[in-house]
């Protein structure tokens, strides 16, 4: 069954066929027992977490955006907002990112580049000036020092008069993806998985419309993992930071609604459709049969999703925006909640406005012209879609079986195994490429000469200077005793076990910078140092 | 006995994304090569140090956070002031055209952008080593 | 590949004293590499007679400033200076890199100028390898100039250690290192090499994972001066220590220290510190020192002599190796005998 191509005529283009990650493909599908696949808005979710989908509310449309100073990167984000875009999504720049400020020495050639240097509450201030904290829903990509950057939002509203509980978002806040694929890590394992507990308990007392976390499988793909794999390691440290929060003595129903899930829309449409399936559906089992949730909002997994930068050439740029129309297709199939669509300059620099607004009309073609998103889950009882779902979904369990049987996401990450099965996989990718196995258009095959792309974004080199001489400014202006007490208040905490969001509240409001705040946790807590993991 | 070729394989400054230098340190290995993976954050001064004391005939460098213009040259000033300008330095990453030239008078044997086979990077290797 | 052009041993050697790394470095690749001035300078080097003792960079912890590098010195040393080498091994995982990165740390704090042998496996396939140990060594912020760490490969050679290491171990006892950490592979069996070369041998494990029976049946046990648990937080720690320290019992000598440590946090060294300086102290007031050098040196040149004699045998007259193994085969001959003719043909010095 499902060999036809070797008796047919015609023989086959190819030895064998694959899925983007490496499964194998028959030629053909039968029907298959579909009994137990559900509704959707019905456990286990595999349909979708909705009854209705996008006929009642089409996904958000979420651009990435940061670069620079604040000031620039309010800009964009009001340009954004006009364009119709329905939410805010920061990058920060990578001292942000690691809690340095602008001036620390490691910080020299980094500030402002892949995202916007924030270094105090006044940078904060400037960032969302003129956008009303009460309308936009904000997705902030922080890991290592989330709970510094939730705090300054939290204190841009309250100068906009807004309670916590009145603001919707999401902080990224997932440290384990971080010491397996991104890198932007401070402190080690133990302590950040503390101060992440400790941004669950703020946000469940305080911030109920707020996702406390995204858990990540975007830059695990990135780094060069399987689809299955996407989902085994995302999965595993969600169960890593469930039980860390079980453990803290937080209740699975009051927080477990609020976590949420961070994909990649990579470019095999019908393995990355059936990925976020199967996700789901895994995802849904283990909330419900082995943590023992009962609220059903525990049990449904909401993502967002990005479409895969790097599967982006730098040659022949144009050809991205194709890519990122297939990719944003299969997030669409495949039911998240939000979207980021790349644009077609990534692997050169960061989008110029033209380039974003593309991206920005793809995801809103794919919603008004396709027709796609007009019934909910349209792949469902495809013989194809449905057996990648289930596949992908034994291939996931048997990962996170092994995975348990080390004791954990932490383990696993310790012991190295997590970062060389995605190496493999990575290496194996390369390969392929290079053999001309794996296609690239424009790479390795219908390769064109061209010219250079014109008017590519450029960072402002100038950002860094502005920051270090507002830093001295801020030094001069603040209350200096406040932010000393504060952050006293800060290494008290952290020695002990109370929560470090209040300290870390105070110290924020008194203009502490990011650097001071994660340098009293870094004395407490010491630095991460990995492994090489070869 | 053999010769081998001593590769450092450095990431510096805060850029995390590390797939691509570890691509390019297994592609060296198994073509023969002995490749010192230096990891993540690693300052100017750390690279420098580590390529002289592994006395090493390559440095390889990934930068995708677009800090290079900074970091590149204090790295090749170092080199020079520690009489180490017969190590060959080639770069990857995310690092505009335009600037290729500016990295070069500095000293940067070849740039290699997103999408270079690791073959080439290792044909130009064997074909430009100063020593 | 062709051959690095080799610099004059005595320019390298008074380089090395005045602190260059680049010198050092150069001199243990010619090392690896088989370079034949590499002996030269190495003896140079050691045969240092006092000229200007205490003025030597090396010997104040620092290496050279301008004023020095512009000045051509005069080949010098201190009186000769032995330095404690101390080998580190352990199965992979138990944390040997994160250990010494804390022992560096702490030799450090007390003036100590350490050098580091970080070797790993090459690929038995194509001959490269990746080292990663350095990786876990960089302390919390830029090493000092106090600190020289080198990374290397087994390059073929059986036995955890690579072919240089031992000359190595030498240039930097000669470069004014006063401290010299091996660190090996870490894979059962072949560690036993790391006698021959180490003054004290702390062997790494950690709890749960099995590696008490492991080291025991490898005869490891016998090696080790010094036990290490590491990763210490761990369940399992203290019926690990209590399991070696049986172990050690039914052996016929004094019982060495086991230790306790959780290299991540630093906790533990202290002690491992002050057990490897209280053995450091015995080793020379004994004569033991002496003892033990002798014997490793014996070994290490037996070991030599044994690679010597398979070079040898592989470039022996084409077809003696194979026409014994048949009459071996059909029973005319016996493998004693076989030796003898090969070690015959060795002798006279029939290549191919």
């Amino acid at each position: 069954m499902g060999d036809t191509g070797k008796r047919a005529k015609r023989p086959e283009r190819k030895a064998s066929f694959e899925t983007g990650s490496g499964s194998p493909v028959r030629c053909l599908y039968m029907p298959l027992d579909l009994e137990g696949l559900g509704l959707p808005g019905e456990y286990p979710y595999t349909r979708g977490v909705q009854e209705t989908m996008y006929r009642g509310r089409l996904w958000t449309m979420r651009q990435y955006a940061g670069f620079g100073s604040a000031e620039e990167s309010n800009e964009r984000y009001k340009y954004l907002l006009a364009q119709g875009q329905t939410g805010l999504s920061i990058a920060f720049d990578l001292p942000t990112q690691i809690g340095y400020d602008s001036d620390h020495p490691l910080s020299a050639g980094e500030v402002g580049k892949v995202g916007v240097a924030v270094d105090s509450l006044a940078d904060m201030e400037v960032l969302f000036a003129g956008i009303l904290l009460d309308k936009v829903s904000t997705s902030m990509t922080i890991n290592a020092p989330a709970a510094v950057l939730l705090a300054m939002y939290v204190a841009v509203a309250e100068k906009q008069g807004l309670q916590p509980k009145a603001l919707e978002g999401t902080v990224q806040n997932d440290i384990l993806k971080e010491y397996v694929a991104r890198g932007t890590y401070i402190f080690p394992p133990a302590a950040s998985m503390r101060l992440i507990t400790d941004v669950f308990a703020y946000c469940a007392r305080s911030m109920p419309r707020w996702n406390m976390i995204s858990i990540s499988g975007y830059h695990i793909r990135e780094a060069g993992s399987t689809a299955s794999q996407e989902v085994a390691f995302t999965l595993a440290d969600g169960i890593a930071y469930v039980q860390a929060a079980i453990e803290a003595g937080l209740d699975i129903d009051e927080f477990g609604p609020k976590l949420s899930f961070f994909f990649n829309a990579h470019n095999d449409l019908f393995e990355e459709a059936a990925k976020f399936r199967a996700a789901r559906r895994l995802w849904a089992k283990i909330m419900r049969e082995r943590f023992g949730a009962k609220n059903p909002k525990s049990w449904m997994m909401r993502f967002h999703a990005q479409t895969a930068g790097s599967t982006l050439t730098a040659q022949q740029s144009d050809n991205n925006v194709v890519r990122v129309t297939l990719q944003a297709l299969a997030a669409v199939l495949g039911g998240t909640q939000s979207l980021h669509t790349n644009s077609r300059d990534e692997a050169l620099a960061l989008p110029t406005e033209r380039s974003v607004r593309i991206a920005l009309r793809t995801q809103q073609i794919v919603a008004y012209e396709s027709g796609v998103a007009e019934t909910v889950d349209p792949l469902a009882g495809s013989y194809y879609v449905e057996s990648l779902t289930n596949r992908i979904e034994e291939e996931a369990m048997a990962y996170i079986k092994r995975i348990d049987e080390m004791g954990g996401a932490v383990c696993a990450i310790e012991e190295g195994f997590v970062q060389r099965e995605i190496q493999d996989a990575a290496y194996s990718y390369q390969r392929q490429i290079e053999s001309g196995e794996r296609v690239v258009v424009g790479l390795n095959k219908f390769q064109s000469e061209e010219s250079r792309p014109e008017g590519l974004l450029k960072p402002d080199p100038s950002v860094g200077e502005r920051q270090c001489a507002a830093l001295r400014e801020l030094r001069r202006r603040r209350n200096g005793e406040r932010v000393a007490a504060a952050l006293r208040g800060i290494d008290a905490a952290a020695r002990g076990s109370a929560n470090l969001m209040p300290p870390i509240l105070e110290a924020v409001r008194a203009y502490a910078t990011l650097g001071e705040v994660c340098d009293a946790m870094r004395a407490v807590f010491g630095e991460y140092r990995p492994n090489a993991c070869f | 006995m053999e010769r081998r070729i001593r590769v450092l394989v450095a990431k510096p400054g805060l850029d995390g994304h590390d797939r691509g230098a570890k691509v390019v340190a297994r592609a060296l290995r198994d073509d023969g090569m002995e490749v010192i993976y230096t990891g993540l954050r690693q300052t100017p001064e750390q690279i420098v140090q580590a390529a002289i004391q592994e006395d090493v005939d390559v440095l390889a460098m990934s930068i995708l956070s677009g800090a290079h213009r900074h970091l590149f040259p204090r790295i090749m000033e170092l080199l020079a002031e520690k009489g180490a300008d017969d190590i060959l330095v080639v770069v990857g990453g995310v690092i505009p055209e335009e600037d290729i030239p500016f990295l070069k008078q500095r000293g940067i044997a070849a740039v290699f952008g997103p999408g270079t086979p690791t073959r080439v990077t290792i044909d130009f290797i064997r074909a430009n080593l100063k020593r | 590949m062709q051959e690095r052009k080799a610099p004059l041993p005595d320019d390298i050697a008074r380089r090395v004293l005045l602190g260059e790394e680049r010198a050092l470095a150069r001199l243990i690749s010619a090392m690896e590499d088989g370079e034949s001035w590499a002996g030269t300078a190495l003896r140079l080097l050691r045969k240092e007679v006092v000229k200007r003792n205490s003025d030597l960079p090396a010997a104040q912890g620092r290496s050279l400033n301008s004023a020095e590098r512009g000045s051509a010195g005069e080949l010098g040393s201190p009186a000769p200076r032995v330095a404690h080498v101390i080998g580190i091994t352990g199965p992979p995982g138990s944390g040997k890199s994160t250990l010494i990165d804390k022992l560096i740390g702490s030799y450090r704090e007390r003036g100590e100028r350490v050098g580091v042998l970080a070797i790993d496996p090459s690929s038995p396939f194509t001959g490269g390898a990746i080292l990663g140990d350095r990786i876990r060594m960089q302390g919390s912020a830029l090493r000092d100039e106090g600190v020289f760490i080198r990374s290397l490969a087994t390059r073929g050679r059986l036995g955890g250690l690579s072919r240089a290491s031992a000359l190595a171990v030498r240039a930097l006892e000669a470069a004014l290192y006063g401290i010299v950490i091996v660190e090996t592979v870490g894979i059962g069996q072949s560690e036993v090499d790391i006698i021959r070369l180490a003054d004290s041998v702390v062997l790494v494990s950690m709890p749960g994972s099995g590696d008490e029976i492991q080291t025991i049946k490898a005869g490891v046990m016998e090696i080790g001066d010094l036990f290490v648990v590491n990763k210490a937080d761990r369940p399992g720690a203290e019926k690990a220590v209590r399991e070696i320290r049986s172990m050690l019992e039914m052996g016929d000598r004094d019982m060495p220290s086991v230790l306790m440590t959780v290299a991540e946090t630093g906790e533990g060294v202290g002690e491992l510190v002050a057990a490897l300086d209280s053995r450091w102290a015995k080793l020379k007031a004994s004569g033991e020192l002496e003892a033990r050098r002798r014997r490793g040196a014996i070994a290490e040149a037996r070991a030599l002599l044994s690679e010597r004699v398979r070079c040898e045998l592989e470039a022996l007259e084409g077809g003696l190796e194979d026409s014994l193994a048949d009459e071996i085969v059909r029973g005319e001959r016996e493998a004693t005998e076989a030796a003898e003719i090969l070690f015959e043909s060795i002798r006279k010095g029939d290549r191919k």
